[in-house]
C-alpha cells in the first residue's frame, strides 16, 4: 500500500471516529436537554397567589401575614368579576325562557373555567378532592385556562375526508347585549392583579409529600423509594456478586459444572426485566411468602437478582485483572489463600468492583418492570425504614411510568412528571460521578 | 560462622555434600558445620506430561549462597519455586520423588504449605511490592503471622529495611506508596519483605533480571551481606554474577541437574564437558 492511499485512510477513519462522536453528542443534547428544561420547571416557575394558598394550608409553609395582604388584594379584584356572575344570575331569571335555556348553558362553561382559574366560586360547596380547592398554582397553566375561559373551542367537521380541525369561538360574543360580557376583558386585563404571579423557587418539590396524587407537592416518597429499592437491592445483591465473583476464579475447579455455572449467570445478564417482576412476584411474594403482597423487601430482592449476574462479571474481571505476582508475594510470605484474597486481590481489584457495583445500583434505581408486581404502588406516602418488610412505596421509575400513561389528568401535571424525570436522571447521573470519583481515588492510592 | 572462617574453607563443604549426595540426612554433617538445609532425592516436576524437572538429587547447604545457572527452559525457575510450593498454583503440576527441607518431605501429605512457605521466603524476577504503603509491605508477613503491636511492627520493619540495606533511602517516607519507589529500591523491599518474615531459607529468582547494573551492584551486596545468615538460593542467567555472589554452583540443563559443585571448582575446573561449554559461551 502507498504511502497516499495510507494517508487518506487514516484521514479517513479519523474522520469517521470524530463524526460518530459528534453524533451521539447531538443525540444526547436533544435527549438532555429537554429533560432539564422541562424538569427545571417543577422547582422554578412562576406561581400564583393560589400556590403559595395552598402551600400555607397544605404544609404549613409561607408567611402569613403576606398571604393574607396578597388574598385581600386579589379578592377584592375577584368580588367585582363574583359581582358580575351574580348581576347576570338575576338578569338570567328576567329572561324568556328559551333564552333562559340557551344562556344557563353557557353559563355553565363559564363558572367552570372560572373555577379552574380561581378555586371554589362563592356560594360553591367545599370541593372534596383538594384539586379542586385551589385555583391554578402555576401561571403557564393559569394562561391556558383565561384562554378556555375567553374562546370556546369548537371542532370542524364540514369535511368528512379530513380529520376535525378545532377552531376557537370568543364567548364573549355569545354573551352580547347582557351584563356578563363585560367580565371577559375585566379577567383579561386584570390577569396578574387577580392571581398574583411571583417567580418561585419550591424546592419542597424534591422534600414534599405529594398531595391528591400528584396534583400538588412534591415526589419525596418516590425519592426515598427509589432509594430504599436501590440500596436494598445492593445490599442483597453486592455481597453475594463478590462472594461469587471469588468461588468462581479461585475456587472453582475448571469443568463442566463451572462452565455451566458461568453461562447461566451470563444468560441470566441478558433477561428482560419483566421477566424478573414476574418471578420475583412467583417466588419472593407466592411461594417464599416474605411479605403479603407487594413490599420493598420483595422489590429489593428482585432488584438484586436482576443486577447479580452484572456484579458478578465486573467482580470477576476485576478479580482476573490484579497481577499475579500479587498473589505470588502474598502466597510466598506464608499468607493462606483466604488471607490472600482478603488482604491483597480484594483490596487490588476494588476499583473494578466498586464500579461494577454504582453501575448496577444506577440500573437497579431505573428499573421499572421488575418493581411493577413486587414492590411500586402508584400513590402513597413515604414509608418509614420500619415499614420496609412490609409497605410498597412509591418509585421514581414506577412513578413516571403512571403519570404519563395511567394518571387521570396526565396533562395537568406535566410539570411533575418532568420533575421526576430529572430527578431520577440525576440521581443515577450522581451515582455514576461518585462511582468515578470513588474509582479515581483508589486507583491513585494503588498506584501511589 | 563468621566470613573469614567460610572464605578461607568456603568451597571445601559443599564438594563434600556433592560427593556424599545419597547419604541419609542424619550422617550429612559437614565439617564445619554445614548441614544439608534442603536435599533432593529422584526429584521430578511434571507439568501434566512435561517433565520439566528430571530425577534431581542434591543437597543444598544451610547458610550457604547456592546458584542455579543453566539456559533458558532448564527447569532451574520450576526447580527454585518447588522448595516453596509456588508450582502448586498451576493446576497441571506435580511431582514425584522426595523434596526433603530439615528432613521433612515438602511434598508429604501432611506437609503444611503455608507454615513451609513462612520458612522458604522468596523474592521475584520482577520487582513485586504490594500497592500499599512501604511500612504495610513489610508489615505484611508479621501481621499475618500474629504480630500487631504497632511498637514491635514498627521494629521488625526497619530491621528488615535495614538489613535489606534500603531503610536510609525509606527510612522518611514509609507511609509513601511502594509502588513510587525505584526498580532496584523495590526490590530490595522485597527482600526486606521476605526477611521480616523470619525465614530460615531465601528463594531469589533471578532477583536482577529486571534492573540495571547499579541496583544490580546493590542488590549482589545485599546477598553477600545476607550469606551466613541465612540458607540462599539464587537463579541467574549472569554467570559472573553466580561467580560473584555463591560458595557453590549447580548447572541445569534441559530439566537435569548436571553438575554441583563448589562455584570455584565449577568454573575453574568443570567436571562435566557441558558445564565447561556453557560457563565458557559455547552455547546457552
Amino acid at each position: 500500500m502507498n504511502i497516499g492511499t495510507r494517508k487518506i485512510l487514516d484521514r479517513s477513519f479519523t474522520a469517521v471516529g470524530i463524526g460518530s462522536i459528534i453524533v451521539m453528542a447531538v443525540a444526547l443534547m436533544i435527549v438532555v436537554v429537554p429533560i432539564i428544561t422541562n424538569g427545571i420547571g417543577a422547582v422554578f416557575f412562576t406561581g400564583t397567589v393560589e400556590h403559595r394558598k395552598m402551600l400555607f394550608s397544605e404544609f404549613k409553609r409561607g408567611d402569613s401575614e403576606k398571604l393574607s395582604s396578597e388574598v385581600a388584594s386579589s379578592d377584592r379584584y375577584r368580588a367585582k368579576v363574583y359581582g358580575m356572575l351574580t348581576d347576570f344570575e338575576a338578569e338570567l331569571e328576567t329572561m324568556a325562557p328559551e333564552k333562559k335555556v340557551e344562556y344557563k348553558a353557557k353559563y355553565a362553561e363559564v363558572r367552570a373555567a372560572l373555577q379552574a382559574l380561581f378555586g371554589p366560586l362563592p356560594g360553591d360547596p367545599e370541593p372534596m378532592l383538594t384539586r379542586f380547592k385551589y385555583g391554578q398554582t402555576r401561571w403557564e397553566k393559569a394562561e391556558e385556562k383565561l384562554h378556555d375561559l375567553l374562546y370556546e373551542t369548537k371542532w370542524d367537521n364540514s369535511n368528512p375526508d379530513v380529520m376535525a380541525k378545532e377552531y376557537f369561538v370568543s364567548r364573549a360574543i355569545g354573551f352580547q347585549g347582557t351584563s356578563l360580557v363585560k367580565l371577559f376583558p375585566y379577567v383579561k386585563d386584570n390577569m396578574e392583579k387577580l392571581l398574583l404571579p411571583e417567580f418561585t423557587f419550591y424546592w419542597g418539590f424534591i422534600t414534599d409529600s405529594s398531595v391528591d396524587s400528584h396534583f400538588f407537592g412534591g415526589i419525596w416518597p418516590e425519592i426515598q423509594g427509589t432509594f430504599f429499592l436501590a440500596v436494598g437491592a445492593m445490599l442483597f445483591a453486592f455481597p453475594l456478586g463478590v462472594v461469587a465473583a471469588v468461588y468462581f476464579t479461585e475456587y472453582a475447579r475448571p469443568g463442566f459444572l463451572n462452565s455451566m455455572l458461568r453461562s447461566a449467570n451470563s444468560t441470566l445478564a441478558g433477561v428482560p426485566s419483566i421477566v424478573f417482576g414476574m418471578f420475583g412476584l412467583a417466588f419472593f411474594i407466592n411461594t417464599l411468602k416474605v411479605s403479603e403482597s407487594k413490599s420493598v423487601i420483595a422489590g429489593a430482592l428482585t432488584l438484586a437478582i436482576m443486577i447479580l449476574p452484572t456484579i458478578i462479571r465486573a467482580a470477576e474481571e476485576a478479580i482476573l485483572a490484579v497481577p499475579k505476582t500479587y498473589r505470588e508475594a502474598s502466597l510466598s510470605l506464608g499468607s493462606s489463600k483466604w488471607n490472600t484474597i482478603a488482604t491483597v486481590i480484594l483490596p487490588a481489584a476494588l476499583p473494578g468492583i466498586i464500579t461494577g457495583g454504582i453501575i448496577s445500583l444506577g440500573r437497579a434505581a431505573g428499573e421499572t418492570a421488575p418493581i411493577i408486581f413486587t414492590a411500586a404502588v402508584s400513590v402513597g406516602s413515604a414509608i418509614g425504614l420500619a415499614d420496609v418488610l412490609t409497605s410498597p412505596t412509591p418509585a421514581l421509575s414506577w412513578n413516571i411510568y403512571n403519570l404519563a400513561s395511567e394518571h387521570e389528568a396526565a396533562a395537568q401535571i406535566r410539570h411533575v412528571q418532568y420533575g421526576m424525570v430529572l430527578a431520577l436522571v440525576s440521581i443515577v447521573l450522581m451515582l455514576n460521578l461518585s462511582a468515578i470519583v470513588l474509582r479515581a481515588r483508589i486507583s491513585k492510592k494503588l498506584k501511589g | 560462622m563468621t566470613m573469614d572462617a567460610r572464605e578461607s574453607s568456603g568451597s571445601a563443604p559443599a564438594q563434600k555434600a556433592t560427593r556424599d549426595m545419597y547419604l541419609p540426612p542424619e550422617r550429612k554433617k559437614i565439617a564445619d558445620g554445614g548441614t544439608a538445609h534442603i536435599s533432593a532425592k529422584e526429584f521430578s516436576v511434571y507439568y501434566g506430561e512435561f517433565e520439566a524437572v528430571k530425577r534431581v538429587s542434591a543437597d543444598i547447604l544451610s547458610k550457604y549462597v547456592t546458584a542455579i545457572i543453566g539456559p533458558s527452559g532448564c527447569g532451574k525457575s520450576t526447580f527454585l519455586r518447588a522448595i516453596n510450593r509456588m508450582n502448586d498454583l498451576i493446576p497441571s503440576c506435580h511431582t514425584t520423588g522426595a523434596l526433603l527441607f530439615d528432613g521433612q518431605d515438602i511434598y508429604g501429605k501432611f506437609t503444611d504449605e503455608v507454615l513451609l512457605r513462612k520458612k522458604v521466603g522468596m523474592v521475584f524476577q520482577k520487582p513485586n511490592p504490594f500497592p500499599k504503603s512501604i511500612f504495610d509491605n513489610i508489615a505484611y508477613g508479621p501481621r499475618l503471622h500474629g504480630v500487631n503491636d504497632k511498637k514491635k511492627l514498627m521494629e521488625i520493619v526497619e530491621r528488615s529495611l535495614k538489613k535489606a540495606a534500603i531503610w536510609d533511602e525509606v527510612c522518611d517516607r514509609l507511609d509513601k506508596n511502594a509502588l513510587g519507589l525505584s526498580g532496584g529500591q523495590q526490590q530490595r523491599l522485597c527482600v526486606a519483605r521476605t526477611l521480616a518474615v523470619e525465614p530460615e531459607v531465601l528463594l531469589l529468582d533471578e532477583p536482577t533480571s529486571a534492573l540495571d547494573p547499579k541496583a544490580t551492584a546493590k542488590i549482589e551486596d545485599l546477598i553477600q551481606e545476607l550469606r551466613g545468615s541465612y540458607t540462599i538460593m539464587i537463579v541467574t542467567h549472569n554467570m559472573q554474577q553466580a561467580s560473584r555472589v555463591s560458595d557453590s554452583t549447580m548447572f541445569f540443563y534441559e530439566g537435569v541437574l548436571v553438575e554441583h559443585a563448589s562455584t570455584a571448582q565449577l568454573f575453574t575446573n568443570p567436571k562435566d564437558p557441558m558445564t565447561e561449554d556453557y560457563i565458557t559461551g559455547r552455547f546457552s
